[in-house]
């Protein structure tokens, strides 16, 4: 068993190194360098083309899903092999998205073999990018609120409403959205509708944030016609899909605490700062600040291979992605909180070539929303309460 | 390797927890402590651990160990946390065991036969100053012949007043602080020049500041090679640092579940208190804290156990977190207890002075974060 691992490990290794273009060995300059894929994707460069197709082909680019829905079909153990020898390499997460990170596994848990064969294989080549309606303007952290309405129509549903912080829903092909089916009751009145953004009567309005850029929308639904079997799960269990979602949407910004990203915190002080005489950062106040953030960091490190491992083999308790949402979000808000005491004033600057077009300024700001989207740091909390401790209700 | 108990660990862990839960509760450390019992702890609990096969966990199957790993010592030590439960299994079973892998055939055979059947009581005698400071190591091993001469003192040396065999790090060649120079032996309590004076701590634990005063001693007193002491004091260092990080995740583990217990019952204003959102948010931040402390203590011992490359990091991480994550949940037990919480007849203080006793024991968060720092190159 360990041998085959080990040999599995070899053949990943030797392929990576035949077939991962150099540019995509190096870090990420900037969110551009993200691959997403979709229809209208304009890819930053050839390699970066080049290393999504290459990988895709293998069914690398989600390689714990099936092979017949374009998947890698390893088991957790090479998968884990996988993200290690990648890791070792520096190599590119291929393609990022909310189709791969989300909605996958959901189609994975609820869906028909005829959504499944439709909608999965083109969420791992890249094919389609996908967006999530789920925040309403009433219905934020009380999501199970939500007045979108979904009229049955007999062959189709007819949609109206609005929703809000829709992730890249102007650059998205198709959403995944919880509509209401049933106004009587709250949370069994919902349910999970898949459909296509080019649909007449969706329209979508970017919403600029503190740090200047426009990640998320406001998206209309203006009588939007949707086929009956593009439900995901049962009519009015939109619920339970959107739950089990959540709870991979708050695994994947929780491994945004994880060390594998940005530059190292010591490294960028050290550029900033240089050295005492004993060759220690020349600021004693937020060398220890940085190195007890680090401590936090390489503990969460091992808390998310913990989780991950764990998940994989069916252990885990399923608020646990509350706790690592939770968890991660605030550890990557003090990153950044360090990451600019060390630039100083440096690191104020907006508009400047020298700072990269306010790069430090506007991740900063970024970063706030870690701990509102997907839930607030409040509502894990609760959750973690509740669902957890078993502390009773107010 | 996966970072949770594999079969094996978990029956470990099954065995474990009805053992000291039933034999050594929090009731046992209050009775020998009613009693002034001059050890401090039960010899007769000492011996039924050596039945079980616990003080030999980290020994070699060849020598009559279980031949596990630190992942395993542990279990018991995250048991030990949660009962609270008196003993010298940190220093004897991991950090003495430890010493003695580094030793010849003839010190193993001296020492590790009475350790895994529970007659003999080993302790570490490290620290030289009140915060710990592996590094400088002043205490003089001068040749004497064939031997040594010990001169200097100790301190913080844990259940060290009823220690059959002391662990010592000396001074052999070189400056204070220097890497190379340092030697490690096996020091018979009773060898003349050996004084000991203990003190009861805060947690009625008791440690020893221990004078060697020309201490006469043959060259099978050395563990390993003279002058080449240090690699070895680290792994020592590394052990017993995961070692009471696992420690005081069952501290926590232990004041956070009495806790749990109070605020669901507990009321005011006509409610249960741990019904008020404001209870809540610090219980789950807290749980949160023990999650990733429990992982990076996890960590540190699978990392020991590989002998990964990473090894003193990880142990310098899973003591600084372990030790935050301990000191939180027994302040919010007594905090969220209110007044009981401040009562010598309620439970819940002893945790919080075990949990200071352990934090501070072999560095605390602030010398690990450092550590870190350095290692980091920075």
């Amino acid at each position: 068993m360990a041998d085959e691992l080990e040999t599995f490990r070899r053949e990943v290794r030797d392929w990576l190194e035949a077939n991962c273009p150099s540019e995509m060995r190096t870090p990420m300059r900037s969110e551009k360098d993200v691959c997403w894929g979709g229809r209208n994707f304009t890819f930053a460069s050839d390699a970066q083309k080049q290393w999504l197709e290459v990988m895709a082909q293998r069914g690398w680019t989600v390689p714990d899903w099936p092979k017949e829905y374009g998947g890698g079909g390893l088991s957790p153990a090479e998968a884990k092999v996988l993200k290690q020898e990648m890791a070792a390499l520096g190599c590119r997460v291929p393609l990022q998205s909310f189709g791969i990170s989300m909605l996958g596994p959901a189609l994975l848990e609820y869906g028909t073999e005829e959504q499944k064969l439709e909608h999965l294989p083109k969420i791992a080549r890249g094919e389609i990018r996908w967006c999530q309606g789920y925040s309403e303007p009433n219905a934020g952290s009380d999501l199970a609120s939500l007045a979108t309405s979904a009229e049955d129509k007999g062959d189709h549903f007819l949609v109206n409403g609005q929703k809000v912080w829709t992730s890249y829903a102007d650059q998205a092909d198709w959403i995944f959205c919880l509509v209401r089916t049933d106004t009587s009751q709250k949370q069994g009145g919902i349910s999970f509708l898949l459909f296509d953004m080019e649909s007449e009567g969706v329209s979508t309005k970017p919403i600029l944030l503190i740090s200047g850029s426009s990640p998320f929308c406001e998206t209309f639904f203006d009588d939007v016609k949707v086929p009956k079997d593009q439900v995901l799960g049962e009519i009015n269990q939109g619920w339970t899909v959107a739950k089990y979602l959540l709870g991979h949407e708050r695994e994947m910004i929780s491994g945004m605490g994880g060390r594998a990203q940005g530059p190292s915190l010591s490294e960028y002080a050290l550029g900033k700062l240089g050295r005492d005489e004993q060759g220690r950062l020349d600021d004693p106040v937020l060398r220890a600040r940085i190195a007890m953030f680090e401590v936090r960091s390489h503990a969460f490190a091992a808390m998310s291979e913990r989780f991950m491992d764990r998940l994989k083999a069916g252990r885990i308790h399923p608020a646990q992605p509350s706790m690592m949402k939770y968890y991660g979000t605030e550890l990557n808000k003090d990153r950044h909180e360090l990451l600019m005491a060390a630039g100083g004033s440096d690191a104020l600057e907006w508009e400047s070539e020298s700072s990269g077009e306010g790069k430090a300024a506007r991740a900063w700001l970024r970063t706030k929303a870690n701990s509102i989207e997907g839930g607030t740091s409040e509502i894990q909390l609760n959750i973690i309460a509740k669902r957890i401790l078993e502390l009773p209700e107010g | 390797m996966p970072l949770f108990l594999d079969e094996t660990q978990e029956t470990l862990a099954d065995t474990v927890r009805p053992f000291m839960a039933g034999e050594a509760p929090v009731a046992h450390l209050r009775a020998l402590r009613d009693a002034d019992d001059p050890a401090g702890f039960s010899r007769d609990l000492w011996r039924q651990f050596g039945e079980m096969g616990f003080t030999g966990v980290l020994v070699d199957e060849a020598d009559g160990g279980l031949g596990m790993g630190h992942v395993e010592a542990g279990i018991v030590l995250e048991e030990i946390g949660r009962n609270l439960t008196p003993s010298p299994f940190l220093g004897t079973a991991v950090g003495a065991v430890e010493a003695l892998r580094a030793a010849d055939a003839a010190l193993k055979q001296a020492w590790l036969p009475g350790i895994v059947s529970g007659e003999t009581v080993a302790a570490l005698a490290l620290d030289e100053s009140a915060r710990h400071r592996p590094q400088s190591v002043a205490l003089k091993a001068e040749r004497q012949g064939n031997g040594f001469r010990l001169t200097g003192t100790k301190q913080f040396v844990a259940f060290g007043h009823e220690a059959d065999m002391l662990i010592v790090s000396a001074r052999s060649s070189g400056d204070v602080a220097d890497e190379d120079g340092v030697t490690l032996f096996a020091v018979p309590r009773s060898q003349p020049g050996v004084s000991v004076v203990s003190a009861r701590l805060a947690d009625s634990s008791f440690a020893a500041r221990v004078e060697f005063d020309g201490v006469e001693l043959d060259g099978s007193a050395v563990i390993g090679e003279v002058d080449d002491g240090r690699a070895t004091l680290n792994r020592i260092l590394s052990g017993v640092r995961a070692g009471a990080s696992s420690e005081m995740v069952g501290v926590a583990e232990g004041a956070s579940a009495m806790t749990l217990d109070y605020i669901k019952q507990r009321k005011q204003f006509g409610r249960i208190i741990g019904s008020y959102q404001a209870l809540q948010h610090r219980a789950a931040h807290l749980y949160s804290e023990m999650e990733v402390a429990r992982a990076a203590t996890l960590k540190a011992q699978q990392s020991l156990d590989a002998g990964s490359a990473d090894e003193d990091r990880d142990a310098s991480v899973a003591k600084a977190m372990a030790g935050m994550a301990s000191s939180l949940a027994v302040r919010e037990a007594v905090q969220m207890h209110g007044g009981i919480g401040m009562t010598d007849e309620y439970d819940v203080g002893f945790f919080m002075k075990r949990q200071r006793v352990l934090a501070e024991m072999f560095g605390d968060a602030d010398f690990h974060a450092d550590r870190l720092a350095r290692m980091e190159g920075y």
